[in-house]
């Protein structure tokens, strides 16, 4: 069976004020969609409610996870489930240390019946896994000891969040602008990174402002967000417009949710 | 059994009924009753039970005394004790008669989830008065022996090294200090003695010897540690499991004295089963070049108030308090530090971190002083409150006293609640709500947690999950 994400008529209001409008997406396993859209159109916040952030509020549509109402499950729920988000901006957490917080994570989403307190996957099974997929990544294993994005630099952050999705393998994963913050190295190391843990073995949401991750992730679909509407759909071609054009033609073209779109920022 | 014989007639209508639960029976074969209550003649009573000599019993009475003028403190938490409802001298094999079937339930499964072993349960819960560690821990009590180390109780140490308590006891904290010291001063009994010659560096923590020891955690004890000049020590008492008593107060007084280029580390965790109050008078002195640090951690009771002290003496002394508290429902800890910096050149640092959580209250209270003439000191206090329901609380308490002007301090506070996005950044990676926010606490407390000795921090970091869990006090 393959596996599909659902997502109907979807709104989402944060603190009272309507975001998002009305989105319909459905992602299959497999498949790489590209998320794009102009600052404070909604992007991030379609992650956050599919996550279940306890601040977005649902205030109508639904979001099925293989014919599963998302909606009615907590977010570690969310992710025992399959799902996963690269933060956008992933907070600190000192005195967790990485590799407890990994290996609590990595049990939970593998063993998702699992109760507090039950044993966690051994510590050399876990250090050996952990220590591959750093090599990988090209990090230092003394990272692991460091606390939860506490004084990572931006390039360290993203790369974290690329190293939890490579131990957790979820279903779906939103990759929400992994690639920004990254010297141009460090893109190249993270687009590939993610082709070759992710592509074809997930179903990517890519949301991103630059194409480098693009160009090695190329998209089957390229959604355009603005004013909390998803405006249009294409295919990768739509996305390369976008890099070379900017939002220009879709402002004009989609009046309504430009206006919508000025009036979220301007509050 | 010896036959009964009331020692007084206010005994005998104070405890019919409790008479053969608390006999006490002397080598001359006569028999004390503990009795309820506080007056001159039950002072008189515990300390000829003892066969102290004629000064501590001086020193007894004395503190007595001061102890009836002395009002309980205003500030701080409640305290409602009857002084007179307590007793305060029992026969140290007393907790024998207990039964594990009547350690309360919910004890037990503590023990089980904290994996306490069974020889340990029975101690901690009461049942056993001691802990067979001599075994286990011979060799190293004859290593030390060697370097000329003393390591006893401090009832042992007064019959054996009457002329080091004759020249230290009571010095650091007279009993005029405050009424729950003078208590103490009246009715101790058990503690620690641990003296340490010039030069002598003791290389591991002393728990692993003396961790289970009951005359270590008597109801008054009484600990005095003398670090001669460049001798090196960490002292750890307590343990995490809960202790359990039906005794309401506890009262410990600790001395310590660090001579010059010395060193010294104090550390505690304790655990009070919810109906104690448990009142602490802590105080180090630090001569030249010498270290001191307290590491104290707090968990359970109705109120603990805990100040470790450290008065910097001599040039070049360090102070150090770093403090944990962990107040849940129906509790209060008002913990917090002082130090003193009497003579130029000294450095400390008080850094405090507590937790309040289903209601529990958390004070912090810390005096920083600075002498006149103690120019050049330098002190450094943070203080970290995280509150994790809206029905917890938490206050800080800064005293700051500065009677010289070349000096620098510096003091940082801060309150935080549980943040909703660090909760929803780990549940989102598949961890339960409850695993999510011990595991905030746990690296709240983690730059504590990190100097204490390897299974206490682990024991602390179960605890502290389970208290998350609800599951504990
Ligand atoms: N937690 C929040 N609290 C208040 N307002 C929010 C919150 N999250 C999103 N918003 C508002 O919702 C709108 C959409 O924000 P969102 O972060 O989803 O945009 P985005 O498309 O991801 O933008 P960017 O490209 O800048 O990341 C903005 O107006 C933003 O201010
Ligand atoms: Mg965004």
């Amino acid at each position: 069976m393959t596996h599909v994400l659902k997502i109907e008529n979807l709104q989402v209001a944060v603190e009272g004020k309507p975001i998002l409008r009305g989105v319909d997406l459905e992602i299959k396993h497999g498949e790489t969609h590209a998320l794009m859209g102009p600052n404070g159109s909604g992007k991030s916040t379609l992650g956050q409610a599919i996550m279940g952030h306890p601040k977005y509020e649902v205030t109508g549509g639904t979001i099925t996870l293989d014919g599963e109402d998302l909606l009615e499950m907590e977010p570690d729920e969310r992710a025992r489930a399959g799902m996963f988000m690269a933060f956008q901006r992933p907070v600190a957490i000192p005195g967790v240390k990485m590799a407890d917080f990994l290996r609590h994570s990595t049990t939970n989403v593998r063993n998702p019946e699992r109760k507090e307190g039950e044993d966690l996957i051994p510590m050399k099974d876990f250090r050996r896994e952990l220590k591959d997929k750093m090599q990988q990544l090209q990090m230092d294993m003394e990272f692991a000891r460091r606390y939860v994005n506490d004084g990572f630099s931006g390039g360290e952050m993203k790369r974290a969040e690329i190293l939890q999705l490579a131990m957790l393998q979820p279903k779906f994963a939103i990759l929400d602008e992994t690639d920004s913050g990254l010297d141009a190295d460090a893109v190249r190391l993270a687009s590939e990174s993610i082709a070759d843990i992710g592509r074809e073995k997930m179903g990517l949401l890519i949301i991103t402002h630059h194409d480098k991750l693009l160009v090695h992730n190329p998209p089957e679909f390229t959604h355009v967000m603005l004013g909390g509407r998803l405006v249009e759909t294409g295919g990768s071609e739509l996305a390369e417009e976008l890099h070379a054009n900017g939002y220009e033609r879709i402002r004009a073209a989609y009046p309504e949710a430009e206006a919508e779109n000025l009036a979220m920022a301007g509050e | 059994m010896a036959t009964d014989i009331t020692p007084d007639k206010n005994a005998e209508a104070e405890s019919i009924g409790e008479i053969n639960k608390y006999d006490f029976r002397t080598e001359t074969e006569a028999v004390f009753k503990s009795q309820k209550g506080l007056n001159e003649e039950i002072v008189r009573q515990i300390s000829a039970m003892k066969e102290e000599p004629e000064w501590m019993l001086e020193f007894r009475l004395k503190a007595l005394e001061i102890f009836e003028s002395k009002p309980m403190p205003e500030w701080g938490g409640d305290i409602d004790i009857n002084f007179q409802d307590i007793y305060y001298y029992l026969k140290p094999t007393d907790g024998q008669e207990k039964s594990w079937d009547d350690v309360p339930e919910e004890i037990k499964e503590t023990f089980d989830r904290l994996g306490i072993p069974e020889a340990e349960r029975k101690f901690l819960a009461g049942v056993k008065a001691q802990f067979e560690s001599e075994v286990v821990y011979g060799s190293v009590a004859e290593d030390l022996e060697k370097q000329g180390v003393i390591f006893t109780d401090t009832d042992t140490a007064l019959k054996e090294h009457p002329e080091l308590l004759r020249e230290y006891f009571g010095t650091i904290i007279p009993s005029e200090d405050n009424k729950v010291s003078a208590l103490n001063s009246a009715v101790w009994s058990g503690g620690s003695f641990i003296y340490v010659p010039p030069g002598v560096k003791i290389e591991f923590p002393l728990q692993a010897y003396f961790r289970i020891n009951a005359q270590n955690m008597g109801q008054f004890e009484r600990t005095l540690i003398i670090v001669d000049e460049g001798a090196e020590i960490h002292y750890v008492e307590g343990c995490t499991a809960p202790m359990y008593s039906s005794d309401s107060l506890h009262s410990a007084v600790v001395e310590v004295i660090v001579k010059k280029n010395a060193r010294c580390r104090y550390t505690t965790i304790q655990n009070w089963a919810n109906n104690i109050y448990n009142l602490v008078t802590k105080r180090a002195v630090c001569h030249a070049d010498a270290t001191m640090e307290w590491v104290d951690g707090n968990l359970g009771s109705q109120l603990t108030m805990k100040y470790p002290a450290v008065y910097m003496l001599e040039p070049g002394a360090h102070g150090e308090i770093l403090s944990i508290a962990f107040a849940g429902n129906g509790q209060h800890q008002d913990a917090g530090a002082k130090l003193v910096h009497a003579a130029p050149h000294t450095t400390g640092q008080i850094i405090s971190k507590s937790i309040s959580k289903n209601g529990g209250r958390s004070s912090y209270r810390g005096l920083v002083r600075v002498e006149e003439g103690a120019n050049h000191a330098k002190n450094n206090v943070v203080c970290d409150a995280l509150i994790l329901d809206p029905e917890s609380r938490s206050d800080t308490y800064p005293y700051i006293e500065i009677m010289e002007q070349d000096v620098s301090i510096g003091h940082e506070a801060s309150v935080s609640r549980i943040g909703e996005e660090q909760l929803f950044y780990l549940t989102s990676r598949g961890l339960s709500e409850t695993e999510a926010s011990a595991m905030i606490v746990n690296g709240f407390i983690e730059p504590l947690v990190k100097e204490l000795p390897m299974e206490y921090a682990v024991e602390l970091n179960r605890l502290i999950q389970l208290q998350m869990e609800g599951s504990v006090g």
